[in-house]
């Protein structure tokens, strides 16, 4: 356990009462003393605080910050010249078989980009862009700043008694604001389906900034448990499950985030690794794809489950990749790939789970109604 | 009471005995979400997997604490599986076994010995 790396919140975890385990070679709180299900809750119901300081957090800066933007583009199928200062977009690190290396969040930070991408790809990540992108761009990856992620419909009220210019920030909106005393770089944005900010901190003020927030009514301390559950809620893929180096955007249901100029026909097409067969598959459609899956009886279907298309076919149709119970919707929730003739919402499927077939139905992703504010 | 290492509980009720998971094992588990349970009128033989728990975390196994007949179950955890949490050692049971042999209980552990295996 020695060789975990510590998040600079270790020691707030462990004074809450955490239950601490290994994550992505972090020491990291599973849950607090509230446990899972009342953490998820308590998040859609009011606001949760989430460290996700072991996430990777990099600046690309180039003395023309165009070409840094013209430089991720030759990495990742989105519009990067396109995006707007103070703004954040979702993206994806391809590779040349057209399959997802992680997922990213990217923002147009004026004379810089900012990005952050998984833990446990994020040596990976910086790697890569290292070997693409220097010495014309610089990659640094800081090690000076902790993030927080505070979610919820009350985390704009939580967050505006610090600074009431979060108020102003739309969905996606990126700024810098000064927060226990320190200089804050916000987004509002998350992964929970619930309005809220991510915000990364110097590490120097980010236990006082936590330990602010926590002392609001409204804000209890949420574990990697509830993190995960929110996420399949909200329909939001996991790489490593719902995503990996053999899935492609297209099969991921992840066009939405492949924006027009990358695009066949668009004004910067291509160009980036796999793009013969991501904008082939656009073309032409894929075998299989991912879905949410609501599975009708009350046993959780879990990653890995085989689907079948009827209750005595010998060949699979499918895999569950994320799958567990939703405590707001009340019900088991899953998603996973299925081939593309079973794909349509309602088809009927059947889920393996200790050798019994039980019913499960595709369903519409997300499966909870989510709080974004636009 | 009695306790086994896989952390069930046993309270002896006649010539049955009745079985839950203790407090302990509840709080390990986290919240529980889903329960399968045997039909009564099975046989079963000691370490038999005869319940199915899921919590938020993962999906373990109950074993059947001792050779015996199942002979009612606690139905009411299917439709309410936190139940588990809220009171594992009370309204919670699993369900209730006719053993036997009588004397195997007494190679459980009690209370204070339980008390010391957890730690």
């Amino acid at each position: 356990m020695s060789d975990l790396h510590r998040t600079p919140l270790y020691d707030l975890h462990v004074s809450l009462g955490a239950k601490m385990v290994p994550f992505a070679g972090y020491d990291m709180p599973v849950q607090y003393k509230l446990g899972v299900m009342k953490e998820h809750l308590h998040c859609r119901a009011a606001a949760g605080l989430f460290d996700v300081s072991h996430m990777g957090q990099v600046i690309l800066r180039a003395p023309d910050p165009e070409a840094a933007k013209r430089a991720l583009e030759t990495l990742i199928p989105q519009d990067v010249l396109g995006l707007a200062e103070g703004r954040q977009r979702y993206g994806f690190f391809t590779n040349e078989a057209g399959g997802i290396e992680d997922d990213l969040m990217f923002a147009n930070r004026g004379d810089h980009l900012y990005v952050v991408v998984n833990a446990a790809c994020k040596d990976a990540d910086v790697a890569r862009m290292r070997a693409a992108l220097e010495p014309d761009v610089t990659v640094k990856l800081l090690e000076n700043r902790a993030l927080l992620a505070l979610q919820g419909p009350k985390a704009e009220a939580v967050l505006a008694e610090h600074h009431p210019m979060v108020a102003e920030m739309a969905f996606m909106d990126v700024a810098t604001v000064p927060l226990a005393g320190a200089e804050c770089w916000v987004s509002r944005s998350g992964y929970t389906g619930e309005d809220g900010f991510e915000i990364s901190v110097p590490v120097a003020a980010a236990e006082d900034l936590a330990k602010a927030l926590l002392a609001h009514d409204a804000v209890e301390a949420i574990g990697l448990g509830a993190r995960d559950s929110l996420r399949l809620e909200a329909g939001l893929c996991l790489y490593g499950h719902d995503i990996d180096a053999q899935i492609s955007p297209v099969e991921a249901g992840l066009t939405w985030a492949i924006q027009k100029s990358r695009r066949t026909g668009g004004d910067r097409q291509g160009g980036f690794p796999g793009d013969t067969r991501i904008l082939g598959e656009m073309a032409d459609g894929v075998a299989r794809k991912r879905v949410g899956l609501l599975p009708e009886g009350r046993a959780p279907m879990r990653e890995g489950t085989a689907l079948f298309a009827s209750a005595d076919a010998t060949a699979p149709v499918g895999t569950v990749t994320s799958g567990g119970f939703g405590p707001t919707v009340g019900t088991p929730v899953a998603m996973g790939y299925v081939d593309a003739e079973h794909a349509a919402v309602g088809t009927a499927l059947f889920g393996e789970v200790r050798g019994k077939r039980l019913p499960v139905a595709v369903a519409k992703t997300p499966f909870a109604a989510p709080g974004f504010k636009r | 009471m009695k306790y086994t290492e896989e952390h069930e509980w046993l309270r002896v009720e006649g010539d049955e005995v009745v079985v839950g998971i203790t407090a302990h094992a509840a709080e390990q588990l986290g919240d529980v979400v889903f329960v399968e349970l045997p039909d009564a009128g099975t046989t079963v033989s000691k370490d038999d997997e005869i319940v199915v728990i899921e919590s938020v975390k993962a999906a373990s196994d109950i074993l059947a604490p001792l050779d015996g007949e199942i002979t009612e179950v606690n139905e009411a955890l299917v439709d309410e599986p936190s139940k588990v949490n809220d009171d594992p050692e009370g309204e919670a049971w699993f369900f209730k076994l006719k053993i036997e042999d009588m004397s195997a209980l007494d190679d459980l552990m009690d209370e204070a010995a339980y008390k010391a295996f957890i730690g």
